[in-house]
């Protein structure tokens, strides 16, 4: 039966059918006989003295089987992993307790374990604790002001770290410039808010010597690694288990106390333990996303050409590092050039401690940021120089033919032709025709505004950065993909098996995709920096292909002809001009198990692996539009319509990618109207749970329109680029760049965001109020 | 989000409910759908020792007229009064507020009664039943009482229901011709909850003045109220874009404004103001329409 080609097809996700019938297996799911459960004590206080720390009673609690406090375990669990390539980075002792003081509002100060999650939880109000409430540092640019408190007594200041790039002329730009347009921006801090909150399950089995941690995470094989030094344990004597994973957006790219914490009691009590986060905790206790602030000025001439530009930033990295806390703004500074030619460029980047949860990845890391920098900054000129957002964005793009692309920050975009998208969106909008609308509901009072981002973002991480892929033929035909990567929603359990579909001519049904345990998958990075499609995809890609070339050869010696004469088509191996002498894919593989070749050439079985590294990363763009309608008496914005064109190179599913996109564009617009992590000067937090950490609801979303441009990537044979994250990154400024459009008439240059209602109405207000006060 | 332990008791009959809440007092606490008393019980900020869960008695839930009232059963849904056929043709006001509280999950499971027993200052019941001056049926242990809506509410979380009392019925007017209402809000993006509410039910005479007018606020300040400055300002006269203006902008004189992060108590005042008028605009325009 002829396999038709599944590449580009809009297959529907093998994955879903289990999910939405609630058959899935979440962590929570997973029940092992004489489970513990534990429950942890978080600290009220952001930053404070443990004076006193009494746990006796929390023991006497019938039912309870262990407390332990940070002391205790100091010995037995290493500190938490950070990546530390950067020569000015200060690393603290991160300990999964603390020892002594606390230093954010949700930090584990004790942790109990008992036979059920009530006495766990009733146990927590009987632990007594005295903390001695320590000066706070709530503000990142005030933590850096000489003076400040200093969160790590170590350290002589709170700077955890700088970054610094610095290319062209830039004092000649500046001074050749006819105008010098600047802004100061803030990025808040965002709670990823997965689904599924973090959960952990740990069991040792002394007699395996086996200790298995399931672990709601995006990077099995990296988490072992880390257990294995943590717990100092041998690596082989540790298995990660990923299950179904809820959602991660970052959130799950790390290794956390809790990890450590219960792979220690399961060694320790020889009975699993359980640990659920509860939604208040992870909004304390899991990173946070973004939180930058930044000033950004730019050098151009009077018909919108960006000569310079210079951005000076402060980090809010938190108290403590995660594990890629230091690599995230760095990546903000990578990307500040956007879609743009800028010959000179300075970035300063300065990382702040402050009494927070640390801030990590959280989708688009450091991409969002530039992003939005860049594309309000364009807006902002356009308004200055009084010319239009899609001409300044058109003098400043590079050509199609100048790619790969050096950008003054260093980089070499692989491939792209931004004219092309802009135009296709712009088409798409009816861009000239809603400028006329907008124009004509403003004489009536109403306030139209339409936004544009034309973004892009860097993707598929990328060299340092492997991932594995092995391809088995299974003997009776049927085709077992492991992957290295972790899906957990981005669908790869169907778009793997696209490529292995092709690449061998088996049936979709006959491949099953593995993936998420390290005890079936070798090796393997994870999934993030949307990268597990453009590089696991392609680690998968060419084992599949020496799968195929290994069966070429089997059938060159049982069809008795050269190899070169032997052709495949369809899962079906023919001699050239005779194809009715023909062996299938299947036959082979049967043929394979039992005696390879039998030519003694090729040794038995039908599996080939592969590590696929690039050689650069790649770079997805795309113009988003958006046109929203504020009512200025109340500060409501309604979203009318939405726009997007990305390319993110060759497409194996495009339903997988509409998904992603849609999913993308909606965070994205949460951080624009509604989300914000708000922490007080005590360090405490206002909106520590869903009641008032509002995320985008079903509800508020705009329909969106969806369209594409095909630029293939250069550094893969797929020619794909990824698209988990550019949706978060392109949707962002595009829709705050619409509100702020709307509200020109006001006289109304930037909000930062969230742009909630109150402070749209504040501005009208303030707007009128200038208007009346002009007029007397 | 793991509550402290508690008894369960599912009584029967109204009677078997009242004993239980008489022998166990404050220690007990209603179930009636869960969705305020749960939530608070697993942060730990309701600790009862009992439920005392009413979902068991019959006759306490459902929709029906008697005379010139509509007569809505105390554990009735959100959902159930957002779908009635019976509502909507004689009381919409009813539908269009259940329709916006929360989302599915809390309207398919909350109740009428749990609502406005609970209290909330931002719910959307108290704005519609104030709007309405409903009557509401609180059942004892010396028998039964009858409250106007406006009497009902002492404060935030507090109602003039003892702890041994039970709600039962909310008994609100079927709507005569010439009736026109609407319940706007400015709902909190986290919670759903009203950062201000406005309802607005009013009959029109045949020359088109507003005969009679009732409106609700929520969410402006710690006690939903009736905001009489308006409806007096209103009452009698001819709905002019401009008088509708005037009296709106009564509207939140002398409360005291609620301030959190979502809305400052100015912001607060002036939305009140806004939704106040563009609620009694729409009810009009329904009147007519």
């Amino acid at each position: 039966m002829p396999v038709s080609k599944s590449v580009g097809a809009r297959v529907k996700r093998r994955e879903d059918p289990k999910l939405i019938r609630g058959l899935g297996q979440y962590v929570d799911d997973i029940n092992l006989p004489k489970t513990l459960h534990v429950a942890i004590l978080r600290s009220p206080y952001a930053h404070a003295r443990i004076e006193k720390l009494d746990t006796g009673a929390a023991l006497r609690l019938s039912g309870v089987v262990a407390v332990c406090t940070g002391p205790e375990l100091e010995d037995k669990i290493g500190t938490l992993p950070t990546t530390a390539d950067n020569p000015t980075l200060k690393i603290p002792a991160h300990h999964v307790l603390a020892i002594g003081k606390v230093c954010f509002a949700g930090e584990g100060v004790a942790a109990v374990v008992a036979e059920d999650r009530y006495t766990a939880r009733d146990a927590l109000d009987l632990i007594q604790v005295e903390y001695e409430a320590l000066p706070v540092v709530s503000d990142p640019e005030k933590a850096l002001t000489p003076g400040s408190p200093v969160i790590h007594s170590e350290f002589t200041d709170n700077l955890a770290f700088s970054w610094k790039h610095e290319q062209g002329d830039l004092a000649k730009a500046f001074k050749q410039a006819d105008k010098i347009v600047k802004q100061r921006l803030v990025h808040q801090r965002l709670a990823p808010i997965a689904i599924e909150t973090r959960a952990v399950l740990a069991r040792y089995l002394p007699e395996a010597k086996e200790l298995t941690v399931w672990s709601s995470t995006q990077i099995p094989h990296i988490l072992k690694t880390h257990l294995a030094q943590l717990l100092k344990l041998p690596e082989n004597e540790v298995r990660v288990i990923a299950p179904d994973v809820g959602g991660g957006f970052g959130c799950k790219l790390n290794v956390y106390a809790e990890e450590a914490l219960l792979g220690y009691l399961a060694l320790t009590l020889n009975r699993p333990v359980k640990w659920i986060e509860e939604r208040r905790e992870n909004i304390q206790a899991t990173i946070h996303g973004r939180g930058q602030v930044g000033e950004v000025e730019v050098a151009v001439r009077k018909d919108g050409t960006i000569l310079g530009l210079r951005y000076k930033v402060i980090a809010d990295i938190g108290a403590y590092h995660q594990l890629f806390t230091p690599a995230i703004p760095p990546f903000t500074g990578l990307m500040l050039s956007g879609c743009y030619k800028i010959p000179a460029m300075s970035i300063e980047l300065s990382a702040a401690f402050t009494n927070k949860m640390s801030t990590d990845a959280y989708r688009g890391a450091g991409r969002p940021e530039a992003a939005y920098v860049i594309e309000r900054i364009i807006d902002r000129v356009a308004q200055e120089l009084k010319l239009d957002a899609v001409a300044v964005r058109r003098r400043n793009f590079p050509k199609a033919s100048e790619f790969p692309f050096k950008t003054a920050t260093g980089l070499a975009y692989d491939s792209g032709n931004y004219q092309l998208a802009l135009g296709k969106a712009l088409k798409l909008a009816g861009y000239e025709k809603l400028r006329r609308e907008q124009r004509k509901l403003r004489s009536r009072g109403r306030y139209l505004g339409i936004g544009l981002s034309t973004y892009v973002e860097i993707c598929a991480m990328g060299p340092g950065f492997w991932e594995y892929g092995k391809v088995q033929l299974e003997p009776s035909g049927k085709v077992t993909v492991f992957s290295g990567a972790s899906p957990h929603g981005q669908g790869q359990q169907t778009s793997f098996a696209q490529i292995v579909s092709d690449e061998l001519g088996v049936a979709l049904d006959d491949i099953t995709v593995v993936h998420g345990d390290t005890g079936q998958v070798a090796r393997g990075m994870g999934t993030f920096g949307s990268r597990a499609t453009a590089v696991g995809g392609i680690a998968v890609y060419h084992a599949a292909e020496q799968v195929r070339e290994k069966a070429r050869e089997i059938a060159s010696h049982l069809l008795e002809v050269d190899a070169d004469d032997v052709v495949f088509s369809d899962g079906r191996f023919s001699v050239k001009g005779v194809p009715k002498k023909a062996l299938t894919i299947q036959q082979i593989a049967r043929q394979a198990q039992e005696t390879g070749d039998s030519s003694g050439k090729t040794a038995p079985g039908l599996a080939a692996e592969y590590q696929f590294e690039p050689s650069n990363f790649t770079f997805p763009f795309g113009t988003h539009i958006c046109v929203v309608e504020i009512d200025p008496q109340t500060g409501n914005i309604a979203i009318k319509k939405y726009f997007a064109v990305d390319d993110c190179g060759k497409v194996i599913n495009p339903l997988l990618v509409d998904g992603q996109l849609q999913g993308g564009i909606v965070q994205g617009l949460g951080q624009a109207l509604y989300e914000g992590v708000v922490y007080d000067e005590n360090g405490q937090l206002r909106n520590g749970s869903l009641l008032d950490y509002a995320v985008p609801k079903a509800t508020n979303l705009p329909r969106l329109r969806l369209s594409r441009t095909e630029t293939p990537s250069p550094v893969n044979p797929l020619g794909i680029k990824g698209i988990g994250e550019a949706g978060t990154i392109g949707s962002t400024p595009a829709i705050v760049n619409a509100v702020i459009d709307a509200l020109a008439p006001f006289g109304v240059t930037h909000i930062d965001m969230p742009l909630t209602p109150q402070k749209i109405w504040r501005l009208c207000q303030g707007a009128k109020a200038a208007v009346a006060g002009g007029r007397r | 989000m793991i509550p402290a332990a508690f008894d369960y008791v599912a009584p029967k009959t109204l009677d078997d409910a009242l004993r239980e809440l008489a022998a166990r007092g404050e220690d007990a606490k209603i179930l009636a759908g869960g969705h305020s008393l749960l939530p608070l019980m697993k942060l730990r900020l309701a600790n009862p020792k009992v439920l005392v869960d009413l979902r068991k008695i019959p006759g306490l839930t459902g929709i029906k007229q008697e005379g010139n009232k509509l007569v809505i059963g105390a554990l009735t849904t959100h959902y159930q009064i957002e779908s009635s056929a019976l509502l909507r043709r004689k009381c919409p006001l009813l539908n269009e507020t259940a329709r916006v509280i929360g989302d599915v999950q809390v309207r398919n499971r909350g109740t009428i009664g749990g609502s406005l027993t609970h209290a909330d200052p931002a719910a959307d019941w108290p704005a519609a039943i104030l709007a309405l001056a409903a009557e509401l049926e609180l059942a004892g242990p010396k028998g039964e009482r009858r409250i106007g809506a406006e009497n009902f509410f002492l404060g935030p979380m507090t109602t003039v229901t003892e702890a041994t009392e039970i709600l039962t019925e909310v008994r609100v007017p079927a709507f005569s011709t010439r009736c026109g209402s609407a319940y706007l809000k400015m709902a909190q993006q986290a919670s759903g909850f009203a950062i201000v509410g406005a309802a607005v039910w009013l009959r029109l005479s045949p020359k088109g003045g507003c005969e009679e007018i009732g409106i609700g606020i929520t969410g402006l300040s710690e006690k939903p109220f009736r905001a009489h400055a308006v409806e007096q300002r209103l009452r009698g006269n001819k709905l002019t874009a401009k008088l509708i203006d005037e009296a709106s902008s009564l509207v939140a004189d002398g409360s005291d404004p609620l301030e959190d992060l979502h809305a400052a108590a100015g912001y607060r005042a002036h939305l009140a103001r806004v939704y106040t008028r563009r609620a009694i605009q729409e009810a009009a325009k329904r009147a007519v329409g």
